[in-house]
């Protein structure tokens, strides 16, 4: 019994600690953010802030696209393939607007950035670690906080909600192509009943969850790479870590999100 | 008064000992090299001289400044003042070797791009690399990486040179050269350096004083010649590179014989 007690209590320790863990970097990150905004901060941390959101944002474009155009036409046909049966086919404007600005479009890009960048951080900051780079930097008197993770999540952040509009573009432009090829309806009055369903709500509701994605990537990505131990296997193991775990959070996040959403907007 | 003193440093890891009771005092312009085997705590030692981990107690002082217990601000002036040359020479990888060296120098001061490139080529051709500056590490030889290791650790003129393992992995030539470079740093710029070594050698051609470790304590401090003297057995042990246990044909051959007892018994 006893060790039964012991070891859901060294779990339970284990994952606040890692919580724990989460938010003093966040917070130190937070407060070191300001080095690496343009014009005020250091300008180096700037470009280094740029060629992140190149590596994280640009580069993952057609991946991104690609993704939403086909989650786009699945989501199309599949709530096609029902509605018709009610005769209710110009519901799949709606279903593909609104499922895309406030769901699937911040998702997809977050499990996209997920898998491409997360894990390319942790890889990024383990090696450093392996390789004394971090301890190099410590004794150079630059933080590695600073110098490595706020870049990061300053590229992450701004970087992870434009792709996510993208993907929100492309998933609502393939539901327009079915409806054009399967009844026939111009695309421009397609986009037209696309625009008046669109709340700013929606909207905004999409970007913030784009934005807690993109917290919880850039976090959790780099704190596998700051907690590699020991050789070139525990950073593949970490890389493995930052996506699994990542990606988990991701959904939670967007769960909690979704359903306090769902209860404010009745009201 | 020394430039650097280690007063009753301990330090603990997960209840293990892995120094004891350290006291070392470094004069300013004397070389000091750390001498002992693997596992002896030279490397542990060498962390908590330039600040990298807090001891269980004790002190370190570097400039008398403790840096077990000092503000953010005064880590700042410490740090600056030492540079350091890492075992795995720990250059960035994403940076040219010029781009390393120029790193500290486009951080911490405000000097203009063209004399930052020109102190960057000083420091490269201080090391012999004047002609390497655009390579990128990865492209560079073993020895050739330590070089610049030290030449970035030189960035900022620091009154205190680190080398960890400077020769580990090197052939005899060039740790041969890397000693010269040593000496010649020693001689030229009048720094404090600390090395950190195993290879015999090296640490006596450019010593002033040697400090021996063994299981986390001094078996001697001194001057090459009362090192080379000591009567301590740990020392001669290490000096004459006499085996802990020996794995003698014999045991070896008993050891087979027991096994092979075993399998048939099976």
């Amino acid at each position: 019994m006893a060790t039964v007690l012991e070891s859901v209590g060294r779990k339970a320790l284990n994952r606040l600690d890692y919580v724990g863990s989460l938010n003093i970097q966040l917070w130190a990150t937070l407060r070191a953010m300001g080095t690496a905004l343009p014009f005020v901060g250091n300008r180096y941390r700037w470009r280094a802030t740029v060629r992140q959101m190149l590596e994280i944002g640009v580069d993952a474009l057609p991946m991104v696209g690609l993704m939403a155009i086909c989650s786009g036409f699945i989501l199309a046909m599949q709530g096609a393939s029902e509605l018709r049966r009610f005769g209710a086919l110009h519901y799949v404007i709606e279903l593909v607007a609104v499922g895309f600005t406030r769901e699937l479009g911040p998702l997809l890009t977050a499990i996209a950035v997920s898998g491409r960048s997360g894990s390319a951080f942790a890889a990024e900051i383990g090696t450093m670690k392996v390789t004394e780079e971090i301890d190099s930097l410590r004794v150079m008197d630059l933080e590695p906080v600073e110098f490595l993770l706020a870049p990061k999540y300053l590229a992450a952040i701004i970087a992870v909600p434009s792709l996510s509009v993208i993907s929100n573009f492309c998933g609502i432009l393939a539901g327009g192509l079915f409806m054009f090829f399967s009844t026939h309806l111009g695309l421009m009055l397609y986009f037209h009943y696309v625009l008046t369903t669109i709340q700013l709500r929606d909207v905004i509701a999409g970007l913030l969850k784009s934005l807690v994605f993109a917290t919880i990537i850039a976090h959790v990505g780099c704190l596998e790479g700051f907690r590699v131990r020991g050789g070139p296997d525990a950073v593949g193991r970490s890389t493995t870590t930052a996506v699994v775990r990542s990606t988990f959070l991701v959904i939670i996040a967007d769960a909690v999100f979704t359903t306090i959403f769902y209860f404010t907007g009745k009201m | 008064m020394p430039i650097i003193s280690i007063r009753d440093l301990v330090v603990e890891y997960e209840g293990r000992r892995v120094l004891d009771g350290l006291n070392l005092d470094i004069e300013r312009g004397e070389t000091m090299v750390l001498l002992g085997g693997s596992g002896s705590g030279k490397s542990t030692l060498l962390r908590h001289i330039i600040g990298l981990e807090r001891p269980k107690s004790g002190s370190v002082s570097v400039k008398g400044i403790d840096i077990t217990r000092c503000s953010r601000a005064e880590t700042k002036t410490v740090r600056r003042s030492i540079g350091v040359a890492f075992q795995s020479a720990a250059l960035f990888n994403s940076m040219s070797v010029a781009e390393n060296v120029a790193l500290l120098l486009r951080e911490h001061t405000k000097l203009a791009p063209s004399i930052i490139d020109l102190m960057v080529w000083m420091k490269l051709a201080v090391v012999g690399l004047a002609d390497f500056g655009k390579m990128l590490p990865q492209e560079l030889s073993g020895g050739m990486k330590k070089r610049a290791a030290v030449a970035r650790a030189l960035a900022l003129d620091p009154e205190i040179l680190v080398l960890d393992e400077p020769s580990a992995g090197l052939d005899p030539i060039v740790a041969a050269e890397l000693d010269e470079l040593i000496l010649l740093l020693k001689e030229a710029l009048h720094m404090t350096v600390i090395v950190v070594t195993h290879e015999l050698p090296s640490a006596f051609r450019i010593a002033d004083r040697i400090a021996m470790l063994y299981q986390g304590a001094f078996s001697s401090v001194g001057t090459k010649d009362e090192v080379r003297a000591s009567q301590n057995p740990r020392v001669r042990q290490f000096l004459d590179r006499i085996p802990a246990s020996a794995a003698t044909a014999q045991a070896v051959g008993a050891h087979l014989e027991r096994y092979l007892q075993n399998q048939e018994a099976n």
